[in-house]
């Protein structure tokens, strides 16, 4: 209707013959010659001086002392967030618990274990000799029935497992809690309506909503602990880095080529958590949208399709 | 208009309310309420938003704690047992047991948006009273084909229209097969083309001798289906008696002012 107006009244052509030019970007350009510089200066950089010590970086890449290196860093990360997912969720169902004793004591956990630096926990799981020569289990006050030393007890990877896991435990207590809250009260309330209890809704209604809110910050407390993980160098245990640190200060002397070495393995050990991650929030997302979420491979195959339609509609 | 729902034989009283209060804080909502719903009824609660009728339906399955005054359903103290002269209160697992009975419709729906509808239907029956799940698909899917939406037992809530997942809710209440359903403002969330294809639904569960309370602003309903209509402001029940004559000729003030806006 005003397209006809239009074109009646000034005696312009019909719509038909009205060309789109599409808008132009010329900063983009400008933007993409600024970075190619500066990628091939530090390509440049990395093929021509020799200080990167490429041939070592070869050498040591898969050095079994960075190997097991590697072993001990993902030991230390699977076992400190497993212990940190269980005992955060359990944390935050305690925090949101009717009982005050309960989401008392998860608040002073939290508070605690927040408050004072996980290096300093690891550091005292591994001292806890110094505290208490023995360990039993037995009746509280009363008869013991099995009595383990401490020391032998108490390992160097036992006590970086415990100091990273408690310590990861309260910060996933509030990532854990923040899931649940996100999850509406008319949830709880339709699942109580149907007769389900407590724990029951909570299991099948509430936490598989949460999840959902939950992963994506698990991802990113499960790659800094991946790194977080090189610490218990202070207590003499070899992770990643610590290995990488082994070779250059005991035989290279070389500082450069075992750090990259290092690097490149904690960005491959990343890219996989990426490529889980993908796939949990996949399954947690079921039902919140009404198209299923392409992969990212899927999405660049159909990006270029679509634009070779719009090149070959647009001649 | 034939009386097809008004003329049920009353058998038990299977809600039956005295003196009920309840508040939230310093706030009294609830200020005695008094009725009883009879085996088979309709009851129509109206009144303005903050009247408490919400309040009150949801004090049924005890979603609320009443604070004081008697209210029992099918015979039994909604959240004490009674031993002896002392009401002793009730664990969170007998509340859950005693919900079993009660089925209850939600203004939002409700429904779990991370299980498919048919998941939606038979989860209750399967995990809290442990029918067996071949057993509880086939009774879901029968309610499903009674709520017209037999087609989208796979879809999940989020691919439904509004008075699609309000049915799939009617029919998840069902299948716990309650001798009782609450219905708290069912359309009131509805876009307007969308309100006539619960109410049907509702409607078929009347005439099937289902014993109901719906709170609700759809005055059509409640003329043509409720046996009862009670009138809420305030947090008291203002009138109450034969809907038709509620609706055309109410005795208290307060109710021919609501009235007045509403019709």
């Amino acid at each position: 209707m005003v397209e006809r107006v239009a074109g009646s009244s000034a005696g312009e052509p019909p719509a038909e013959e009205l060309v789109v030019v599409p808008l132009r970007h010329p900063w983009r350009w400008v933007a993409i010659a600024v970075i190619a510089l500066l990628v091939a200066m530090l390509v440049h950089s990395l093929v021509s001086n020799p200080l990167w010590h490429w041939d070592y970086v070869r050498g040591y890449f898969t050095d079994t002392v960075i190997l097991k290196g590697i072993w001990v860093t993902i030991e230390l990360t699977v076992l400190s967030m497993l212990i940190g997912v269980v005992l955060g969720t359990i944390l935050a169902v305690m925090r949101m618990s009717p009982n005050p004793v309960l989401s008392g004591t998860a608040w002073v956990y939290t508070w605690f274990f927040r408050g004072t630096p996980v290096l300093v926990q690891v550091i005292f799981w591994y001292s806890l000799g110094l505290l208490f020569h023995n360990i039993s289990i037995g009746v509280p006050f009363g008869p013991r029935w099995h009595t383990w030393d401490s020391n032998t007890l108490i390992t160097g990877f036992t006590a970086a497992v415990l100091g990273l896991g408690l310590n990861e435990a309260a910060y996933m207590s509030e990532i854990a809690r923040a899931g649940l809250l996100s999850v509406g009260p008319g949830q709880a309330e339709a699942a109580a309506a149907l007769g389900m209890g407590r724990g029951l809704a909570l299991r099948r209604v509430i936490l598989p909503q949460a999840m959902r809110v939950i992963i994506p910050p698990t991802g990113n407390e499960t790659i800094s602990m991946l790194k977080t993980t090189s610490i218990v160098l202070y207590i003499g245990l070899y992770d990643l880095l610590g290995a990488a640190q082994s070779i250059y200060s005991q035989a290279t002397f070389l500082q450069v080529p075992l750090l990259v070495v290092a690097s490149i393995w904690y960005l491959i050990m990343t890219s996989v958590l990426y490529v889980g991650q993908y796939f949990l929030e996949k399954r947690f997302g079921r039902g919140t949208t009404r198209n299923v979420p392409l992969r990212p491979g899927q999405r660049l195959l159909l990006r270029i399709r679509r634009r070779d339609e719009s090149a070959v509609g647009g001649a | 208009m034939p009386d097809a729902f008004t003329k049920r034989p009353a058998g038990q009283p299977i809600v039956l309310a005295e003196e009920v209060h309840k508040s939230f804080g310093p706030v009294e909502v609830l200020k005695g309420i008094n009725l009883q719903v009879m085996e088979g009824q309709v009851l129509c609660v109206i009144g303005p938003s903050g009247s408490g009728k919400s309040t009150f339906i949801r004090c049924i399955n005890h979603l609320e704690k009443i604070d004081s005054g008697r209210l029992l359903v099918d015979g039994h103290l909604v959240g004490y047992r009674r031993v002896g002269n002392k009401l002793h209160e009730m664990r969170e697992s007998e509340i859950a047991k005693r919900r079993e009975d009660v089925g209850m419709v939600f203004q939002h729906f409700n429904l779990f948006p991370h299980m498919t509808v048919l998941q939606n239907l038979i989860e209750a029956p399967t995990k809290v009273k442990k029918v067996p799940k071949g057993e509880a698909t086939e009774f879901a899917r029968a309610l499903l084909e009674r709520v017209g939406l037999a087609e989208k037992e796979k879809a999940y809530p989020a691919q439904l229209s509004g008075g699609q997942q309000q049915r799939v809710a009617i029919a998840r209440a069902l299948c716990m097969k309650p001798k009782l359903m609450l219905f708290d403002e069912p359309t009131s969330a509805l876009d307007p083309e969308l309100v006539g294809e619960v109410l049907d639904v509702m409607k078929g569960l009347a005439a099937d001798g289902m014993t109901m309370i719906v709170v609700t602003h759809e005055m059509g309903f409640a003329r043509e289906v409720a046996n009862e209509l009670v009138f809420m402001d305030g947090g008291v029940v203002v009138e109450a008696g034969n809907p038709r004559d509620v609706l055309a000729n109410p005795q208290h003030n307060r109710t021919k002012a609501f009235l007045s806006k509403v019709l």
